[in-house]
């Protein structure tokens, strides 16, 4: 063994993963080029809008609730050391409406949806099913990837609401009803310290999360080889990879904008 | 030269996946308003000659002609409108297991044609009929076996009334009786509209009954081509042993 192989090895790994990054570039322009040519399918949007988002609240709510809960729980043991109690609610609030309530929101959707976009298409492909679009002359781009595209990045923001809601109300029920902090201060502290602002940021970066789930979702199923083995693949690599970028891109918009 | 009765020709056809290289200077001129069938061994290439023919995979070398017209510096456009012009049926039927048995028969029309719905309806009908397949609209094509799953492929790929029509093995995995009434099927659709069809077939009966022309693939290229009784007359022995199925002979079998 040479001593230059570790370094090959890191080599192709970062080629490959600028390559993936180039091809996942070149879907969002053709998905962005067809967003602007009809027959726009509003009937497939709305499809992919139920699927997105209406089917993924019970599982946002749920997130939304324990963690706003668990965090106002952990913030009130650490606030009563020097008798903050009061800022408990404020915290929460602020901490769902920029971050928790849009990464938590998006990687759940991720783990229920864009799986389900990767595992679809990737089906689809390898039963030759995408190849039946070309040949019927409708372009998979449009048909396949536009609606799940779309529907994501309104579906995003508008569950990413509803975690915050349901987060800051998990939060009072623990920090009011459990741990007895007043109910009035629990409130006043979060009008006083949440600007609307942090929850429009919030709801932007949804978007966002909402645009890179849909798609490394659709373009690890669209590029999928290898039967069902390779559907099993895709699915994987398409909820790493986008719960992965879903996290780095939170870094970079956060630091981008606050 | 391309002969003028030509609307596909397929010229000096190179194509490899990865290291294996599947056509090796394969050259086949499809005669307008014929049904020609291909004939070969399995796995030697045959839905890529297809595929090729529609534009679905690029040769890496060669040249396919369509109505004299080189395909492959089509953009999107043009190649969807050149597509506009072709059926075709997949191996595996490719229908989209997320619709309906008539929602896939009627999705070439509702993309493609002007039809209401009653006329769409009506034409799906139709087509469903002539496939054997009346009354098995509302299934998903899930509940269906392998030769319905095909039979709705191949009304889904007659649907538009193309002017050329593709068919990957229409008749394999099918009974005797269903083989006969595909064949008699494929015939008659080319009789009455004056299509094109291309058919890749390992049923040699059913490819004496129904060719104007027969193409054996072998090793990449298209080894023989002619009428039923020239290919059945043929004194080339890899045609010879094929037709007779015979495993010594040499082609080399295992």
């Amino acid at each position: 063994m040479t001593p230059t192989r570790p370094l090959e090895a890191m080599g192709r790994v970062v080629m490959r993963g600028l390559e993936q990054a180039g091809e996942i570039l070149l879907l969002l322009v053709q998905t962005g080029l067809w967003l602007m040519r009809p027959p726009w399918r509003m009937r497939l949007v709305f499809k992919q809008m139920e699927f997105v988002g209406v089917k993924s609240l019970n599982v946002t709510i749920l997130t939304g609730v324990f963690t706003g809960g668990v965090f106002a729980l952990q913030t009130y043991h650490g606030f009563s050391l020097f008798g903050a109690e009061s800022l408990v609610g404020s915290t929460v609030a602020l901490a769902l409406a920029r971050e928790l309530g849009p990464v938590l929101t998006a990687l759940m959707v991720t783990g229920r949806a864009g799986s389900a976009m990767a595992a679809e298409l990737g089906t689809m492909r390898v039963t030759e099913q995408i190849d039946a679009l070309y040949v019927m002359a409708v372009n998979p781009v449009q048909y396949l990837v536009l609606p799940r595209v779309v529907a994501s990045v309104v579906m995003l923001p508008l569950l990413t609401i509803v975690a915050d809601y349901v987060g800051i109300l998990g939060g009072y029920v623990v920090g009011v009803h459990l741990l007895g902090i007043n109910s009035g201060i629990f409130v006043a502290k979060i009008i006083e310290y949440v600007d609307p602002e942090d929850i429009m940021q919030g709801l932007f970066k949804a978007a966002i999360f909402g645009l890179i789930l849909s798609l490394v979702g659709c373009f690890k199923g669209f590029y999928t080889y290898g039967g069902a083995e390779g559907v099993g693949r895709a699915t994987t690599e398409a909820v790493v990879l986008a719960s992965v970028t879903i996290l780095a891109a939170d870094y970079v918009l956060t630091a981008l904008m606050f | 030269m391309a002969k003028p009765d030509a609307i596909i020709e397929l010229r000096d056809i190179h194509k490899s996946f990865g290291a294996q290289k599947v056509l090796d200077g394969l050259s086949l001129s499809v005669p307008r308003g014929r049904i020609t069938v291909i004939i070969g061994r399995s796995g030697g290439g045959k839905s890529v000659i297809l595929k090729h023919m529609i534009g679905l995979i690029k040769p890496d070398q060669g040249q396919v002609l369509v109505d004299g017209r080189d395909i492959r510096p089509l953009d999107d456009r043009e190649i969807n409108e050149l597509r506009k012009r072709f059926g075709m049926l997949f191996q595996d039927a490719a229908l989209f297991d997320s619709m309906t048995v008539f929602e896939n028969v009627a999705f070439p029309l509702r993309e493609h044609s002007r039809f209401g719905e009653k006329k769409i309806r009506e034409v799906v009908e139709e087509k469903l009929g002539l496939v054997g397949l009346t009354g098995h609209g509302e299934k998903m094509p899930s509940q269906l076996s392998g030769g319905m799953r095909k039979r709705a492929g191949l009304a889904r790929a007659i649907a538009l009334e193309p002017e050329i029509i593709l068919f990957d093995e229409p008749t394999t995995g099918l009974d005797p009786l269903m083989t006969d009434a595909i064949n008699r099927l494929i015939q008659n659709t080319q009789e009455k509209l004056g299509i094109t069809a291309v058919v890749i077939s390992h049923d040699l009966q059913g490819a004496y009954q129904v060719a104007h022309q027969i193409a054996m693939l072998y090793q990449g290229r298209i080894i023989a081509a002619g009428s039923p009784q020239e290919i059945r007359s043929s004194d080339d022995a890899v045609v010879q042993q094929f037709i007779h199925g015979r495993a010594e002979g040499p082609i080399e079998v295992l």
